[in-house]
């Protein structure tokens, strides 16, 4: 098993660098529009990551879907609205402030913690590698996951028509 | 730099990205752009459900990131067909000026 035997740690702190820097940017850019660009290099690391973790089906999927189709759309309305740049962190009040940034630090502090307890514990890549090719996946969407795989279609037509009968004027 | 890279790893960068994401909820004003960080929120547990499958060599993981995919294609045509709609009524996106439900 040479083909995908570890994420090269270099491959995984650039792409990892990319996608936090991103993610700031959708956080921290006040023109909407650099926002959305900014969350396609979040998005396309992400994509890099799963192609070395053996997910290649979800990796395309995941250009085509999340940076192809749902990003345009944001763009689209984005451009459609014509939108001022925002002030940006204007808590509306103090206690907010004090009480987003607790439950920050106890949010950062439980993630350390959980990190350096399963980090203790050497060999949770040690399993047989399994590669999430498309007939894989396509092969387990239709048997195992067959009827949340039609759930999910019908998710899908209800988004449609939810979405024609919401912004359209008339009908 | 040169320690391999295991699924804690992993993890902490789907938490990292996770609070980065909840922290643009919480902050941001704009309609549009709350539900863009919504988009990072998914997009980090997707991460955590991929290191996952690859660390228990199991394919259903990714089968979750296929649906919360499609989950989030169809809150998001729905969510801006939404936002489109409040800012013909309201004129603008900010979530603070929206009160027209409070009693």
């Amino acid at each position: 098993m040479t083909a995908f035997q570890m994420v090269h740690p270099l491959l995984f702190y650039t792409l990892s660098g990319l996608m936090v820097v991103g993610a700031l940017g959708v956080i921290f850019a006040r023109v909407p529009i650099y926002a959305v660009l900014s969350l396609v290099i979040t998005l396309f690391g992400m994509s890099a990551l799963f192609v070395a973790l053996g997910a290649y089906f979800v990796a395309a999927i995941q250009v085509l879907v999340y940076a192809g189709a749902v990003l345009v759309l944001f763009l689209f309305v984005v451009m459609l609205l014509d939108m001022a740049p925002e002030a940006l962190f204007r808590a509306r009040s103090r206690i907010m402030m004090v009480a987003g940034i607790a439950f920050g630090g106890i949010f950062l502090w439980q993630l350390v913690h959980v990190t350096v307890v399963i980090g203790g514990r050497p060999g949770l890549f040690t399993k047989q590698p399994v590669a999430g090719t498309t007939a894989a996946v396509g092969k387990l969407l239709f048997t195992t996951y067959a009827l949340p795989f039609e759930a999910a279609s019908m998710l899908l037509l209800v988004g449609i028509i939810g979405a024609i009968v919401l912004a359209k004027k008339k009908l | 730099m040169t320690a391999p890279i295991t699924l804690s790893h992993l993890l902490a960068l789907s938490g990292l990205l996770f609070s980065i994401g909840l922290v643009g909820v919480m902050t941001r004003r704009n309609i549009l752009l709350i539900l863009l960080s919504l988009e990072i929120l998914l997009s980090s547990a997707n991460l955590a459900f991929v290191a996952f499958s690859r660390s228990l060599g199991d394919l259903s993981g990714q089968i979750m990131v296929f649906f919360v995919m499609v989950v989030a294609a169809a809150e998001v045509t729905v969510g801006l067909a939404i936002a489109l709609l409040i800012s013909r009524k309201a004129g603008n996106l900010n979530a603070d000026e929206l009160r027209n439900l409070k009693w």
